[in-house]
């Protein structure tokens, strides 16, 4: 007997969505773009927000940021939420091994007192950051406009909570998880003088209103330096004093911050390509956090790494900066 | 040095709550501006409990293996054609209603909980908001994607979010959750995270996903069941939002039911949408509208309220009349949507005979009396070719923006109708519950944009609805709307099943 497969070729009447089609044409679209374009409301809204009367729930005018098409930001990586937990998840699984393994090796062990002590003075403290910049991502996915850059922010304020309690881990394996680092590291940051600079800055963040403008204090000019100076400076330096091991322990940020910055450079691209208008005010923006971030960090970068650290970091924001066509 | 074990408690307690700290340099209240202005009286954002003590390494992880499960169903579900298993075409019109109507509440809900996620003094609630952010953002695009193969064959899903902006039917869902995010950041709670996800989730979502696995639809049930854990996640964050809310100052005991009153009512409107659904349009039936009702809420509404009780809340305004309508609501709405079928997104159709005996019996009190000559007449009428279709626009509640088809429960031929004059404006409403709404806060209901208004006023294209309909819809006439007999949708059925 022979068996007969049948497959059913059935004709589809449309390739995808119609918002998708008049976009890229009747083909078969990617799971990216249909999660992603026109997804959020644009006209009709019922009642003006009580609390700002005077724009409507969705509303572009909530930055100075003009786009013709606000999906114009689209997502080098493609980040729709499935997309995102999973490559996400393929990070966190190499963390949480990488945790258990200092864990069970009790690798802490090999550090001295003084660099654990600038551990807890240095790196813990940023869970603080990390949390300013939870909220920061948070204020741009509210307020926002358009999917493509909304839900963007979305994953990238869930990621800073994320990162937020990875460092709050690193404190916990140092302390034994008595949670004394937690509180020696969050006293640094309220009362040590070389972390208030960066504590009024994020604070000054926290209340400024142009959500496009909050997102590239935050993405661009403060996580630049940051970045630079603990990812990459401070890291070196721990190598140097035996404690290469944490590197284990914030591997995870290195990773994410090359895969963030490849969205963000995107990001400020499109927006310095729609207009001249546009590229000026990013580059005024930019001026203004650039230098209010380099005066809030020499105290800390100096401190941390010593006199040169500061230069060589605005060196790099620079660098983005203009290849981002903004100078 | 040996690691002490932590509880999770005090681990969440570590790693999160105490992210947050006092400010120095600016004033916390220009962080947080919303907090105050309706009254809401905060002490001690510290006495928040943790309804889930979720990391986001763990979130990472869950989540992606729910997704990795979802996709590879979706995958399996288009390459074999899963469309066809389906009980009947009629069935998926059930998902245009979904997905024009439901589907951008998901994603209203995403934007509502960044906004409170955003703006919550207290980090414990913020971030438990914001997790459900995360998911409703989940919930749509999955619910986009799960529907995204019987686009390919069917039509009326295909314009989903530029229909749920515009068509005359949408603005009841959009409308409601424009209410709630329009709303301080407290009453959003209440109206979606309490009154929504835990109250009324019940009766939106478990008849559309059972429906789905009664009616062979494999793509949708399984949506469903995975995003019952986020659910599950919503509906415990609800519950702390109220009595969080209560426990902090006695003062808000009355703001509080204000809410709750309000948004119970606008939920029931809501949900006639969900009535409809069950009662008519799945072609295997679940359960009645009234037996869902009885279940989901009367028995487990019930219990809660007894439960809150003690803080001094009772029973949701209007329950009472609520529990009459339940006999009715569904044969009011889908006569409504019957006779404007030239004007909807989905096919209508009168009920098979034996369809007709089913609700005969789920509503012996009800509907020979009241709607089955009804189903009668139209039958006759079809019969002779004069299948019917209503000319005129109908008249929507400024509220709720049902059309006006509701009736009064001690007489149930005579329409309900109420008004107010609000600066010299006469406007109109479906019931009381909506007159008090609006009498409550009327500088912001006199904004509604109703549709048929909207057309009257010209700014919807016209002159007539089938401009309307084609150039403002932007829907595919002749194709998307009209009866189930004869549509595209029912030819390709037959075609592809190889009957006549
Ligand atoms: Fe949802
Ligand atoms: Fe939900
Ligand atoms: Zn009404």
């Amino acid at each position: 007997m022979s068996i007969e497969i049948k497959t059913a070729t059935l004709e589809p009447v449309r390739n995808t969505y119609a918002n998708v089609e008049r976009r890229f044409g009747d083909k078969p679209a990617t799971r990216y773009q249909e999660a992603t374009y026109d997804l959020q409301s644009e006209a009709n809204f019922h009642y003006r927000p009580l609390w700002q009367p005077d724009l409507e729930l969705n509303d572009p005018r909530r930055t100075a940021i003009v786009m013709q098409d606000w999906y114009a930001f689209k997502d080098p990586r493609q980040f729709y939420y499935g997309a995102y937990v999973q490559q996400r998840a393929k990070m966190q699984e190499v963390a949480e091994s990488n945790y258990a393994f200092f864990e069970k090796r009790d690798l802490a062990r090999f550090i001295s007192d003084e660099v654990r002590a600038d551990i807890i003075r240095y790196l813990v403290p940023l869970r603080h950051v990390e949390h300013t910049a939870n909220l920061n991502n948070m204020y741009g996915t509210a307020y926002g406009f358009g999917t493509a850059i909304t839900q963007a922010l979305l994953f990238n304020g869930m990621d800073r909570l994320g990162m937020a309690q990875y460092l709050s881990r690193i404190g916990l394996i140092l302390d034994g998880n008595s949670g004394d680092a937690l509180v020696d590291a969050k006293q640094q940051w309220m009362e040590a003088d070389i972390w208030q600079g960066l504590r009024a800055l994020c604070e000054e963040t926290l209340v400024t209103e142009d959500w496009f403008e909050v997102m590239v204090a935050q993405n661009l000019v403060l996580d630049a330096l940051l970045t630079d100076l603990v990812y990459r400076q401070f890291d070196n330096k721990l190598n140097e004093q035996g404690a290469q091991d944490i590197g284990m322990l914030t591997e995870f940020m290195q990773l994410w911050n090359k895969d963030t910055s490849r969205w963000m450079d995107a990001v400020l691209k499109t927006a310095v390509a729609e207009s001249d208008e546009n590229r000026a005010l990013l580059a005024q923006w930019i001026e203004t956090w650039r230098g209010k971030a380099a005066e809030a960090l020499a105290p800390l970068a100096e401190a941390m790494l010593g006199a040169e650290a500061l230069a060589e970091a605005l060196e790099l924001l620079d660098k983005r900066i203009a290849k981002a066509g903004i100078k | 040095m040996a690691a002490k074990k932590l509880n999770i408690k005090d681990k969440y307690r570590l790693l999160t709550r105490d992210l947050d700290w006092e400010f120095s340099y600016q004033d916390h209240k220009k962080a947080f501006p919303f907090e105050e202005f309706e009254g809401i009286k905060i002490t001690d954002w510290s006495k928040w409990e943790d309804p889930f003590r979720l990391t986001m390494d763990a979130y990472w992880k869950y989540q992606a293996e729910k997704e990795r499960k979802l996709y590879a169903i979706f995958d399996a579900f288009a390459q074999n054609n899963g469309q066809l298993n389906i009980s009947d075409p009629r069935y998926v019109n059930a998902l245009k209603v979904f997905l024009t109507g439901v589907s951008p509440l998901e994603y209203q809900a995403f934007q509502g909980f960044a906004h409170t996620g955003r703006q919550f003094g207290g980090v414990g609630a913020r971030v438990a908001c914001q997790m459900q952010s995360i998911d409703e953002l989940r919930h749509v695009q999955t619910q986009v994607h799960a529907m995204s193969h019987y686009n390919k064959f069917f039509d009326g899903l295909q314009d989903w979010s530029h229909m749920h902006d515009r068509v005359w039917y949408l603005s009841v869902p959009k409308s409601f959750f424009n209410d709630a995010r329009a709303a301080g950041p407290f009453e959003f709670m209440v109206a979606i995270g309490f009154s929504f996800e835990y109250v009324l989730t019940n009766l939106l979502f478990v008849p559309f996903m059972s429906g789905a696995a009664y009616n062979g639809d494999m793509a949708t049930v399984t949506f469903g069941f995975s995003a019952q854990s986020d659910e599950a996640r919503h509906m415990t964050l609800g519950l702390e939002v109220i009595k969080f809310l209560l426990e902090q100052h006695e003062d808000n005991v009355p703001i509080v039911q204000k809410w709750i009153d309000k948004w119970f009512w606008r939920g029931t409107r809501l949900l006639t949408i969900v009535s409809m659904m069950m009662d008519y349009m799945l072609p295997n039936k679940v359960m009645s509208w009234k037996e869902a009702w009885e279940v989901y809420f009367e028995e487990a509404g019930g219990a809660l309220f007894k439960d809150l009780a003690r803080y001094g809340i009772r029973m949701p305004k209007h329950a009472d009349l609520i529990a009459k309508e339940k006999e009715h609501v569904s044969h009011q709405a889908w006569w409504i949507f019957y006779t404007h079928g030239h004007a909807a997104g989905f096919h209508t159709w009168i009920p098979t005979d034996e369809e007709l005996d089913w609700l005969s019996e789920k509503y012996p009190d009800t509907f020979d009396k009241y709607y089955r000559p009804r189903w009668e007449l139209a039958k006759e009428m079809e019969a002779k070719g004069e299948r019917f279709y209503t000319k005129a626009l109908p008249q929507l509640c400024t509220t709720c923006q049902i059309p006006m088809g509701f009736t009064e429960m001690d007489n149930p031929t005579q329409i309900s109708y109420r008004e107010s004059i609000y600066k010299d404006e006469r406007y109109h409403f479906c019931s009381d519950g909506c007159k008090e709404i609006f009498d409550e806060e009327p500088e912001k209901y006199v904004q509604s944009w109703l549709p048929v208004h909207q057309i009257f006023q010209g700014n919807c294209g016209g002159p007539d609805v089938e401009d309307v309909l084609r150039d403002y819809y932007r829907m595919n006439v002749g194709a998307d709307n009209l009866d189930i007999k004869g549509s595209p949708d029912e030819e390709r059925w037959k075609k592809w099943k190889g009957v006549a």
